[in-house]
């Protein structure tokens, strides 16, 4: 009998057909070249529904390699469903070595955080984005929001960070802190807490933002300037935990969480799951280092 | 303040409108001869034509005619909020009035419109951001042009609104929880944030109530005396315009039909047109 190699395995390595994943890689190199511009793009089809995490399935899978080393967070836990039943899907479909070691790992798909670790370079991050577009609180059409974007008027944007400071005393977004990327354009920073966004600003590694629903891919370059918006005299500030710390770490420089004990009581505990082992057994890691942080350690 | 030839602030060439395809005779078969703006050949629309003017610094100057005679067109075509057909104008603070101000980028059209211009619509509501408060709305025009200080900008917001005679403890309130008059003075507020050498008035006054008119009036009247602001304001209504202006415009058909000083063409009408606008006042 010959031998059909071609139709021997049910699916193409990595799930999505080749010339598909060559159309996201093209969007992504031109989202690359222009930093924290949203490229269209055509979120194919997946067999989960668009808006539950496509849209960073579709890179991961444009990008992975053989020799890729795959982790995957949600909400910095390597071990939530969304993240076990895609790191399922990637290793079925790629046999690709999965990890839960941020060192480890070449390849970090996540949603909602980035690691506590200090990242390398020839590291890629990717982002579950729900709403790629910064500027939908305050303009819901798209083709202004795409013309604003692309004569740079981001006045209405700072009208509301204004508005919020009068209103509450205080620029009220806690997710998906607004930046500005390389002196230009305005990206939402997928939900991730204000904690995580300063450890953008030059960043070793690449960062990928893959919106499914939205059909938009965008990027960060290592070593790209990534600044957080703020005013002259109502700046951006991370997380205040300097009342509370780790119950298990007695640590309180790592994005924290808040968690009810069984018998009522409150306690906070590292958010990151990896690193929360890794400060357990000891192995010191290394973490990310930016102004704010070096403060709250002070 | 010298006012010859060569000092003017804008300047205004042949500045047309016309929606819809315009044939070779759209021009000279409309206008007031005809008592039509309307193509008879291609039923394309002249909103306003050949206008030609000029305007100098601290200069009021009015367009008075009837509603559909183009004026509300050609400010908008000043302000950018129409796209001209064709026509040129220049602007002296920008670029030394160099360079035809119609035709140049977005951006540029908004840094004009931020630092250069200000504008009062009739309603409130196109000059407005109702979701913003009413220092909010101020605070935009004032973040155009570069402050980001939001300790400066309330600062301003609130010498403006006093300055306007809107209660400075409103200033974190909504627009829409204003009255009329209160959401139009929050409008010049705005529109004067930048100090703009040229303020455009759209029918500013039409809406309100008497007493109201009065003050919106009188508080235009200062600021134009305290900035030396030039002015071009546009109103239906002569008494405005006498107490407002220099020098007016009578449009028909979105035609100049008269120009001349204000006194002038209220004292002594040429045009028929002008004559019935006059003779109408009561």
């Amino acid at each position: 009998m010959i031998e059909n190699k071609k139709f021997s395995n049910q699916y193409n390595f990595a799930f999505i057909d080749e010339s598909t994943k060559k159309e996201i890689r093209r969007k992504l190199l031109k989202a690359i070249a222009i930093p924290g511009y949203q490229v269209p793009y055509s979120s194919p089809e997946m067999p989960i529904a668009r808006g539950w995490g496509t849209g960073g399935l579709h890179v991961t899978l444009a990008i992975i390699g053989k020799a890729d080393v795959f982790k995957i967070i949600d909400q910095g836990s390597d071990a939530s469903v969304n993240a076990c039943n895609l790191r399922e899907f990637v290793h079925e479909m790629t046999a690709c070595k999965t990890t839960y070691d941020t060192q480890e790992a070449t390849l970090i798909q996540t949603r909602h955080r980035i690691p506590e670790e200090m990242l390398r370079e020839n590291q890629i991050m990717v982002y579950q984005v729900p709403q790629p577009e910064p500027l939908r609180g305050v303009e819901r059409y798209e083709f202004r929001t795409r013309q604003m974007h692309g004569e740079a008027d981001y006045s209405k944007m700072w009208v509301s960070l204004y508005e919020s400071f009068v209103r509450s005393g205080d620029i009220m977004l806690g997710a998906g802190y607004p930046v500005k990327v390389n002196d230009r354009y305005i990206m939402a920073t997928s939900p991730i807490p204000r904690w995580d966004v300063p450890n953008l600003h030059f960043s070793k590694a690449l960062h990928l933002y893959g919106a499914g629903r939205e059909k938009r891919l965008y990027a960060i370059p290592p070593f790209t300037k990534v600044h957080p918006l703020e005013f002259e005299d109502v700046k951006f500030h991370i997380e205040d935990f300097k009342k509370s710390k780790c119950y298990k770490t007695q640590i309180n420089s790592a994005f924290l969480d808040e968690l009810y004990l069984d018998d009522g009581t409150k306690e906070y505990v590292i958010n990151d799951s990896n690193f929360l082992d890794k400060i357990l057994e000891e192995e010191n890691p290394i973490q990310h280092e930016n102004p704010y942080l070096n403060e709250l350690k002070a | 303040m010298i006012r010859n030839s060569e000092n003017w602030l804008l300047k205004v060439e042949n500045l047309t409108k016309i929606y819809g395809e315009p044939g070779p005779n759209t021009l000279s078969k409309t206008g007031p001869l005809f008592n039509s703006n309307i193509c008879p050949d291609t039923g394309s629309i002249v909103a306003c034509a050949d206008i030609n003017f000029d305007l100098y610094p601290g200069e009021v100057l009015g367009i008075v005619g009837e509603s559909g005679s183009g004026k509300s067109t050609l400010v908008k075509l000043l302000y950018f909020d129409l796209e001209k057909t064709e026509g040129k104008a220049w602007l002296k603070p920008f670029k030394e009035g160099e360079e035809n101000f119609l035709e140049v980028s977005n951006q540029k059209k908004r840094f004009i419109k931020n630092h250069l211009l200000g504008m009062v619509y009739q309603n409130p509501r196109d000059g407005l951001n109702f979701n913003f408060t009413s220092g909010g709305n101020i605070a935009e025009k004032l973040i155009m042009a570069d402050e980001f200080h939001v300790g400066r900008i309330r600062e301003k917001a609130s010498s403006l609104l006093n300055k306007t005679e809107v209660p400075v403890l409103r200033m974190d309130d909504l627009p829409s929880s204003f009255s009329g008059g209160m959401q139009q003075r929050v409008q010049i507020s705005k529109a004067i944030a930048n100090n703009p050498p040229l303020l455009f008035l759209d029918e500013v006054t039409t809406g309100l109530d008497v007493s109201v008119q009065a003050k919106v009036l009188d508080l235009i009247r200062e600021l134009q005396q305290d900035m030396g602001i030039s002015m071009i304001v546009v109103s239906h209504d002569l008494s405005v315009i006498r107490m407002l202006t220099d020098r007016t415009l009578v449009m028909k058909d979105g035609r100049i039909v008269e120009s001349g000083l204000t006194d002038q063409i209220l004292q002594d009408p040429q045009h028929p047109y002008s004559q019935l606008l006059v003779s109408s006042l009561l």
